[in-house]
């Protein structure tokens, strides 16, 4: 193994340890990091199959591929993969790579809890695909046909997969809160000495905040389900009117989670951009500080708008005025956050490699679909937007832009670092605009689908909505198989290319540019002084 | 103002007009501009009209409102995007390094980076209070349904996976269910058997409740989407400003089959809509007194009867064929329900089978129940050569 530059005592450095033990047995914030964004990878692609069979259903009108729990049984898994199997999992092996190496610490705070909070989402991914997987036994039960919204009485009615996934989503919730933590006690306790909370990288404040939603509202999620799991089989009526419930009370529950999880899985993204577009522009983040207080603003007020997803409930008018002037506040700080980006990139020395390409993309496309949320945020137009095939446009202009293709960004961005090896530029390329466009087609078209009167979640729709549902079909295809780039170029990298230098873009800033690439398996035992 | 449904005229609403004069002249300007762009982008030709790009063209005052404040939102969202999307593509031909741009270090140190996070938040400010200002006042009109002692209720419930819909004032119920392709043909799920008729220039409060799990009640031309809640009411209101048929469908997920209940809301004028409260009375009386003649039925008449009625209300889950779809929807071709004891059979259709989709069938009355019960019992393999009477029915009650 090689040293790197700046320690000095390397004699008890073994390396890694070899064969499956290095994996299962890891404390290593490195092999960790590896093992997370290998099961990201993997999961985009089992829920990126299940939207393409969505996909194919909707291709043209009728039931010609998927019956109709079959198609609501992937809508909901095609949520659930992408959310925690996918994003989550993608940026908290991002944290695991780059925290330590970016604050200048040996490894996470708590490296065995790490290892917990990586193998708990093997076994929750299990849990998740057995909830899909059994009714297709015999006695398995009904599909689960009800969203990744889980609402009762529908989820009530559904079989024992419903338990399986119950069970997932504590899982998933454990493995969530554990890293959190982690996270925290990492960056508030091992930065090296000199570095201010307010001198630490972007990304590490964007987890930070991250992490603390995420101990903040996953409980509640939690608790939501298990007050579930206890209708379902213990005579308890939490959300059943005959027995003095409310159906709409797991809807706030649900919610109440359900929105700060938009801010989870967009700020490690926003975090990415932080360090991507600087780089690439050749100058320093514009308004370090107020990214800070935008973000802890993004934070705070997305805690307390919850209820926007359920402007159909029948709420009080005094409620639903209060949750729609909550969220349109949220424009502020998210406006401020793009702002400072277009004002980083404004009189750089821009150049367009990937990670940049993919930052564009998104300043541009998260934007879109920021503004279309502000439409939705107004609740008496909601009354028309909601649960139609705009929300479904929306959402993803969010999330793919937003959360997926900061992940992208990221991966580029540090795929040298981590491999060695810089990646093929022009396949880089042409992924990213493959990507790109295949999401525009196949999102696009859906926001006319949408305000045409078409509502989501339909397995068969009236041919008045075939042409847009064959244009985001075809969109969807393109995207889709897209990613079999992704996956060629990350292995291609992996296996060899050209030599990456320690800083192996010219205008990258920050202490995991002064390692080794790729860096040893044990960084930085010598904290740096940051002056 | 008539237009009829079917029109392709090109639509411009009058209300975005006088939203717009209200407006001071450069924001006119600008919304106006970007209305004009977006129409370009996609309004072009005479797709609209067959593709279905926005809103169709709203049937009540309160729909019209709502159509202004989207469109309002919409422009304003459209003039933001291309400011920003003019702005980055500036920076993106000009600042670039290819083009020999050397990096200005200081930019974020000048006036403009120490006060851009006064300047901006309050400039994002001035565009939310504009947007939550005008929806403020439409969402109170949509919200306060009128306490008027003449507004008319109609009771919509939701089932698995129809409608039914309660004249309160007019003691009728109307079920509405979809209509399969054969029948439908173009209009397959957005047709159903029997509409819910509405007059025009009457306040209708729409009571929603569901019976099972969460629908939502949705026509895009009256606006008004709200949740059926089981054991909740919520309402909304309305008032039709012109005649015509407007197609909705179901919009919260409610299992299997939430693509199948299509709502079609028939706007007639208060005459045609007094004549059909009166037909569908006399239907209810005439069946009521077949129902209650103390008259003994022979196995044809229920058969007939009975498959009218299990295509109508049993197929949707246990299929024509009686086979049903298990799990779900367990088949009633040769099982222990339909072949074993009347009783029980009666039972579970009268009462339903809690836990599961299968629904209590009490509220129809003794004579299509017998014929239900009847045809389940005879039809398909079953053939049991059971006849159950309405004087069953009523004694299993």
């Amino acid at each position: 193994m090689s040293t790197t530059t700046l320690t000095h005592d390397e004699a008890h450095d073994h390396g890694a340890p070899k064969g499956w033990r290095r994996w299962l047995f890891s404390t290593n914030h490195k092999d960790i990091g590896t093992l997370y964004l290998l099961f990201a990878l993997i999961m985009l692609f089992v829920g990126g199959a299940s939207a393409m069979l969505i996909r194919m259903e909707l291709f043209q009108p009728g039931i010609q591929l998927l019956d109709p729990d079959l198609y609501n049984n992937l809508v909901t898994n095609h949520a659930l993969i992408m959310i925690f199997g996918a994003v989550m999992p993608a940026a908290a092996g991002l944290a695991n790579w780059m925290i330590p190496m970016m604050i200048g610490a040996p490894d996470m705070a708590l490296p065995r809890m790490n290892n917990l909070s990586f193998w708990i989402l093997p076994a929750a991914a299990t849990m998740l695909l057995l909830s899909f997987v059994v009714p297709f036994f015999p006695g398995g039960g009904t599909q689960i046909n009800t969203g990744w919204t889980i609402y009762p009485p529908l989820s009530v009615q559904v079989g024992m997969s419903m338990d399986f996934l119950i069970f997932a989503i504590h899982l998933l919730g454990i493995s969530s809160v554990l890293a959190s933590i982690n996270i925290i006690v990492t960056l508030l306790n091992m930065r090296a000495p000199g570095m201010k909370m307010l001198k630490m990288p972007m990304f590490c404040w964007t987890w930070l905040v991250t992490a603390f939603l995420l101990i903040l509202v996953v409980p509640v999620l939690a608790g939501g389900v298990t007050m579930l799991l206890f209708d379902r089989h213990f005579g308890t009526s939490f959300f059943d009117a005959a027995g003095g419930g409310d159906p709409v009370l797991f809807q706030h529950l649900f919610w109440f989670f359900g929105h700060p999880e938009v801010y989870i899985l967009l700020l490690p993204s926003i975090g990415v951009l932080s360090h991507v577009i600087p780089a690439f522009s050749r100058k320093p983040l514009f308004g370090y500080n107020s990214m800070v207080g935008a973000m802890i603003a993004v934070a705070t007020i997305g805690m307390v708008v919850w209820a926007h997803h359920q402007y159909t409930i029948g709420m009080s008018l005094g409620a639903v005025t209060y949750f729609m002037i909550g969220t349109i506040l949220i424009s502020i700080p998210v406006g401020l956050m793009i702002f400072n980006f277009i004002a980083t990139m404004w009189r750089g020395a821009m150049t367009f490699e990937t990670p940049m390409l993919f930052a564009v993309g998104i300043v541009l496309m998260f934007t879109f679909g920021g503004l279309s949320g502000v439409m939705l945020a107004v609740v008496p137009a909601d009354m028309q937007y909601h649960d139609s095939m705009f929300v479904v446009a929306h959402f993803h202009y969010v999330l793919m832009p937003g959360a997926v293709f900061g992940l992208f960004a990221g991966v580029f961005y540090w795929l040298p670092k981590w491999t060695g090896h810089m990646y093929d530029e022009k396949l880089g390329k042409l992924f990213f605009w493959t990507n790109v466009i295949g999401f525009n087609i196949t999102f696009f078209p859906q926001h006319f689908l949408g305000l045409a009167g078409m509502p989501r979640r339909i397995v068969d729709y009236n041919v008045m909505f075939t042409e847009f549902n064959v244009i985001s079909s075809v969109g969807a295809m393109v995207f889709g198989l897209s990613h079999l780039l992704l996956l060629y170029i990350v292995i291609k990298t992996i296996r060899g290319g050209k030599k990456a230098e320690s800083r192996a873009w010219e205008g990258a800033k920050g202490l995991e540019w002064e390692l080794d690439s790729p860096p040893a398996f044990h960084t930085w035992t010598v904290a740096p002084q940051i002056k | 103002m008539s237009h009829t449904n079917k029109s392709k005229r090109p639509y411009l609403p009058s209300r975005p007009r006088a939203l717009l004069a209200s407006l001071p002249p450069l924001d006119r300007r600008m919304i106006v501009s970007s209305g004009l762009l977006l129409t370009g982008l996609l309004f072009h030709s005479q797709a609209r009209a067959e593709y279905g790009l926005n809103f169709p063209e709203p049937a009540a005052g309160v729909a019209q409102e709502i159509y202004d404040i989207h469109m309002l939102t919409m422009g304003i969202a459209t003039v933001l995007l291309i400011i920003v999307f003019a702005i980055v593509f500036y920076s993106l031909y000009f600042h670039r390094k290819s083009r020999g741009y050397h990096a200005d270090q200081n930019f974020h140190t000048s006036w403009f980076g120490h006060w851009s996070w006064v300047i901006v938040p309050v400039m994002v400010l001035g565009v939310d209070l504009t947007i939550a200002g005008k929806a403020d006042i439409v969402l109170k009109k949509v919200w306060d349904v009128p306490k008027e002692e003449n507004i008319m209720d109609v009771k919509v419930t939701g089932h698995q996976w129809w409608w039914e819909f309660d004249y309160l004032d007019h003691n009728i119920k109307v079920e509405s269910r979809y209509i399969p392709e054969e029948q439908s043909g173009d209009l397959y799920l957005r047709e159903v058997d029997n509409p819910l008729v509405l007059p025009t220039g009457v306040k209708i409060r729409f009571l929603h409740t569901s019976a099972d799990v969460l629908h939502a009640f949705w026509v895009p031309e009256l606006a008004v989407k709200k949740d059926a809640i089981p054991g909740y009411i919520t309402e909304t209101w309305a008032e039709l400003n012109r005649e015509g048929i407007f197609r909705g469908q179901c919009a919260e997920l409610c299992g299997t089959w939430h693509s199948r209940m299509p709502i079609v809301v028939e706007s007639v004028s208060q005459d045609k809509f007094a004549a059909w409260v009166d037909g569908q009375k006399a239907i209810k009386v005439a069946a009521a007194a077949e129902a209650s003649a103390d008259k003994t039925w022979s196995m044809d008449e229920l058969m007939t009867k009975g498959k009218t009625l299990y295509e109508t209300k049993c197929a949707a889950c246990h299929q024509v064929t009686g086979l049903g779809l298990p799990p779900a929807f367990p088949p009633l071709n040769g099982s222990v329900l339909t072949t074993g004891p009347i009783a029980d059979h009666l039972n579970i259709v009268i009462n339903g089978k809690e836990g599961t989709a299968m629904q209590p069938w009490g509220t129809l009355n003794d004579l299509e129940i017998a014929a239900i019960v009847t045809y389940e019992r005879n039809a398909w393999d079953n053939k049991t050569g059971d006849v159950v009477q309405p004087a069953d029915v009523k004694q299993a009650r």
